[in-house]
This record gives C-alpha cells, sequence and structure tokens, in this order.
C-alpha cells in the first residue's frame, strides 16, 4: 500500500516540478513582460498542484493535508491576482510610451 | 553537523559578497543592499553556531536565535531609515536641479 | 540525500548574492535581494530555526522588500556616478576574498564540544509556562534586548517622519499604488486581508508554544494592512491622530511598564509576577505586536506629505 503511494508521490511531484521548470524557461526566454507572466502564473500554478496532489498521500493526517490544499489555494489566488495587476501596469505603460507622454509621470 | 558546517561556509561567503557590494556598488542604494547581504551571512554564521549548541531536546541553541531575529529587526530598522533618507535626498537634488523655484522648503 | 540539497541550496544562495552585488541596475538588483531572502529563510529552516526563518522571510525579505521597490521607483533611473577607479573591482575582490578566507578558517576552527546555552534554558523554561524556548529567551531571558529593540524600532518610524516636508509632521503619507487602485488589487486585498489576520494572529497566539511570535505576527499584520491601502479599501492613517500614536507607543512603553513593575512584584527589574508569568507574558506580547504592526506599516508608507487642505 505504502509503495503505490510513495510511486503515486514521486510521478506526481516529478510532473510538477516538470511544470515549474517549464514556467521557469518561459520567464527566462520570452520576449515580451505579458506572455511571461503567462508562462510562470500558469505553469507554476499547475505544478504547485501537482506537487500538492503527489504530497498528500505522505500528509500524516487530514489536517496537514487540509494545510498544503490551502496553501496552493492561497498561491493560486495571490499569483492570480497579482498577475492582472502586473499585466494592467504593463498595459499603461506601453500605451504611455506609444502616446509619447510626457517623460515627467503624473504622480509625484 | 557537516551540513550546518556547509552553511557557516556559506555564511563566509555572503559576508565576502557583502563586503564586495559595499565596496564597489555604484549607487547608495548598492550599498544599502550589500550591507544586508554582510548581515544575512553573519546571522547565518550565528545560525551554524546555534546549530551546533543543540541540545537539551532544542534543534538550535534558542539563545543565539533570538539574538538573530533581534539582529534582523534592527538591521530593518538601519535599511529603512537609510533608504527614507536616500528618497528624501534625491528629491532635494531633484528639487535644486530645477533651479529651486519650486515650493517653499523647510 | 540531504547534504546535497544542503550544497545545492548553498551555491544558489551565494548566485544570488553575488546577483545583487554585481547587477549594476537597481531594479533588479532589488528583486535579486527578494529571492535571496526567501532562499535565506529556507536555510534557516535547515537549520531547525524555524523562528528565525519566519522572522527573515517576513522583514528581512518581505517588507525590506517593499520599502526597497519604492525606493527604486523614487529615485531617478540613471544614477548620476562618477566612472569607479578602474583598480577598484579587483582590488574590493581581493579585500572581500581574503575576509570571507578568514571568516571560513574561523568557522572551521569552531571549538568541538560546541558551547551552548540549550540545557539552561531547558532548565529554566518550565518557569515561565512557555513552551517555545525562543520566545522564552526573546520575552523572559533576554527581555532587555527586547524591549531596546522595540525602541529601536520607534527611533527609526520617528527618523522617517522626521523627513516629512511637514515641519510639525501631520497629514497623510502618500498613496502606495495609483488612484483609483486597479480591480485585482481591491479584489485581493478584500478577500486575503481577512485570511492574513486570521494568519497574523494565529502567528502571535502559536508563539508561546509553536514557532511563531510577535515580530512574525507584527510583519504579516503590517503586510496585511499595506495590502489593505493598496487596494483602496482603507486610506492611510494621519500622523497627528491620537489613537495611531497611542498604538504605537503601546507596546515599548507597555513592556516597560511591566519592566519596572517587576521590581514591586519580583524584585527585579523586567521581572513578571510570581505566579500569573504567562498572563502577563501573553498581555505584553499583545501590546508589542499592535505596535511593531503599525509601526512596521508606517515605515513602508514613509513620511506624512503635509496637512491637507480643504
Amino acid at each position: 500500500m505504502s509503495l503505490i503511494a510513495d510511486a503515486f508521490t514521486l510521478v506526481f511531484v516529478a510532473a510538477g516540478i516538470a511544470f515549474f521548470a517549464a514556467g521557469t524557461l518561459g520567464l527566462v526566454r520570452l520576449p515580451q513582460t505579458l506572455s511571461r507572466i503567462h508562462a510562470l502564473t500558469k505553469a507554476d500554478n499547475v505544478g504547485l498542484a501537482l506537487i500538492v496532489l503527489g504530497l498528500l498521500p505522505q500528509a500524516a493526517n487530514v489536517l496537514e493535508g487540509a494545510k498544503m490544499v490551502a496553501v496552493w489555494l492561497l498561491a493560486q489566488l495571490a499569483s492570480g491576482a497579482v498577475a492582472q495587476v502586473m499585466a494592467e501596469a504593463v498595459m499603461a505603460e506601453t500605451k504611455a510610451t506609444k502616446d509619447a507622454a510626457p517623460p515627467e509621470e503624473g504622480h509625484p | 553537523m557537516t551540513g550546518a558546517l556547509l552553511f557557516g561556509l556559506a555564511g563566509a561567503a555572503l559576508v565576502g559578497c557583502g563586503v564586495y557590494g559595499l565596496l564597489t556598488a555604484p549607487g547608495a542604494l548598492g550599498r544599502v543592499l550589500g550591507f544586508n547581504i554582510l548581515g544575512g551571512g553573519v546571522f547565518l554564521m550565528f545560525g551554524v553556531v546555534a546549530r551546533r549548541g543543540a541540545g537539551a531536546g532544542f534543534g538550535a541553541d534558542p539563545v543565539p536565535q533570538a539574538l538573530v531575529i533581534t539582529g534582523i529587526v534592527v538591521a530593518f530598522c538601519a535599511t529603512a531609515l537609510a533608504v527614507a533618507l536616500l528618497v528624501r535626498l534625491c528629491a532635494v537634488q531633484a528639487e535644486a536641479a530645477r533651479g529651486g523655484d519650486g515650493d517653499k522648503e523647510t | 540525500m540531504s547534504l546535497v540539497f544542503d550544497a545545492v541550496l548553498c551555491l544558489v544562495l551565494l548566485a544570488g548574492a553575488l546577483g545583487v552585488v554585481t547587477t549594476g541596475a537597481a531594479r533588479p538588483a532589488v528583486i535579486a535581494f527578494i529571492g535571496y531572502g526567501l532562499l535565506l529563510g529556507l536555510a534557516w529552516v535547515r537549520l531547525a530555526a524555524v523562528d528565525v526563518a519566519l522572522t527573515e522571510i517576513a522583514i528581512g525579505s518581505g517588507i525590506s522588500g517593499v520599502v526597497l521597490l519604492r525606493c527604486v521607483r523614487a529615485l531617478p533611473a540613471e544614477p548620476l556616478t562618477p566612472a569607479p577607479n578602474r583598480m577598484l573591482k579587483p582590488l574590493a575582490a581581493v579585500v572581500s576574498i581574503t575576509i570571507a578566507a578568514a571568516l571560513a578558517a574561523v568557522v572551521l576552527a569552531l571549538p568541538e564540544p560546541a558551547p551552548s546555552r540549550a540545557a539552561d534554558v531547558a532548565a529554566a523554561l518550565p518557569a515561565t509556562d512557555l513552551g517555545n524556548p525562543v520566545t522564552g529567551v526573546l520575552l523572559v531571558f533576554r527581555a532587555l534586548d527586547t524591549l531596546l529593540e522595540k525602541v529601536v524600532l520607534l527611533l527609526s518610524l520617528v527618523g522617517v517622519w522626521a523627513l516629512s516636508r511637514d515641519p510639525a509632521c501631520r497629514g497623510r503619507p502618500a498613496p502606495l499604488s495609483p488612484e483609483p487602485a486597479p480591480a485585482p488589487s481591491a479584489f485581493l486585498a478584500r478577500v486575503l486581508a481577512p485570511i492574513g489576520v486570521l494568519v497574523g494572529l494565529y502567528l502571535l497566539w502559536a508563539g508561546a508554544d509553536h514557532p511563531g511570535g510577535a515580530f512574525q505576527s507584527g510583519a504579516v499584520l503590517a503586510a496585511m494592512g499595506l495590502l489593505l491601502v493598496m487596494g483602496d479599501q482603507i486610506r492611510t492613517p494621519a500622523a497627528e491622530s491620537r489613537g495611531l500614536r497611542l498604538l504605537l507607543l503601546a507596546g515599548p512603553f507597555g513592556f516597560l511598564a511591566v519592566g519596572f513593575a517587576g521590581w514591586a512584584t519580583a524584585g527585579v527589574f523586567l521581572g513578571y509576577p510570581p505566579g500569573a508569568e504567562k498572563a502577563v507574558i501573553i498581555a505584553v506580547e499583545v501590546a508589542i505586536t499592535v505596535s511593531i504592526a503599525v509601526t512596521l506599516g508606517l515605515i513602508v508608507l514613509g513620511p506624512p506629505a503635509g496637512e491637507e487642505r480643504p
């Protein structure tokens, strides 16, 4: 029984690491900020989900498993919202440079 | 024990990095960062002393741990004050560069 | 196996630190510094110092990171610096390698039965009714350090406020984000802040027996306050508000009052009344947590911008 659980953990954590590696590769190699954010948030969320799923059979009790799931949910929430905020900032910046806005920032 | 030794050597190397940053940084902010890395290295060496002093059922000697916590907070205070001074200095310099005809200064 | 992990962690840590000091531009250096702080927190976990790891990540990386990023935004893009001397970099490298090598020799020569106060702490801890030895050292055995550090934190805020344009130091600090706040920030503040406040209070409560305590809790609460400010859910507080100043002073002065009362109740400065140690320790912890949270948040927000003109 524990052998099956260990194999499950191994497969899912390895898959999660692969997703993280892909996300990091995207962050380093992709040319535009928006596509970088996209690669990072999508791949890392799936990677974290796979790692948490893989570690669930190793949890000592239900509470420990619930804590890991809560960490995943919070990371999901934060990364989604932060990606949106960053994307809006990038859009505003590109718009400002396209409109050839005055070099002085409007905000002091 | 060898793991702790590894972190001790890393702490020594971090101090070296911090000193290098302090000496070569092009701006004041870089020096603040170098100072923080230097501090991190010193704390890490302290942490190795704590880890080596593990005993009485504790994973690490609690006295150095508490000192490091205090040290981190004090280092943050120094950093925050330095950064605030730097921001104000830049504002004053920018006003001086504009000809000093801005609003009245104190 | 774990030795391999430690070695990789040390190498990545060093790479991060080198990245911080060799990157010329300010913003990448600060971002590398935040990552370095997170890795340093991982190193603390490996050294069995979970309390320090929490403090390093919350204060050394998190709150410091926000302060430094705000600074980057306020600085001019191209700092005017004279071209460094050609000899400076090799010379600095030699000096820093020499210092690092000397320290490494010291680490290798540490005395073999390592000196430790762990046994003393274990012997004295039951009298305090606390389960977490680090909290015991911070609040009981070396309470003077903690008290003075609260004063340092307060003085740091006084220093930041002294840089205000308004000589009387009135008004609110400048807002953290453009107004109105972007919708995702507001959403994040509304959803995450209640959970974060709960986590902060849990860290305070658990700190008596498990890793956690006043600093970590105060840092998380301050972060949640800043999140609410960024999401436009609350306004930055006015510096002249009496309630705010009371919150700032509650921790240091409450601690000091308990310290003086120690002469009457326990016969020594910073002694706790026998029989009621735990209740008084928890009261002191709550007071200093509130003050730490408010002080940290206000340090990040910066000096007040002067009195508002209606």
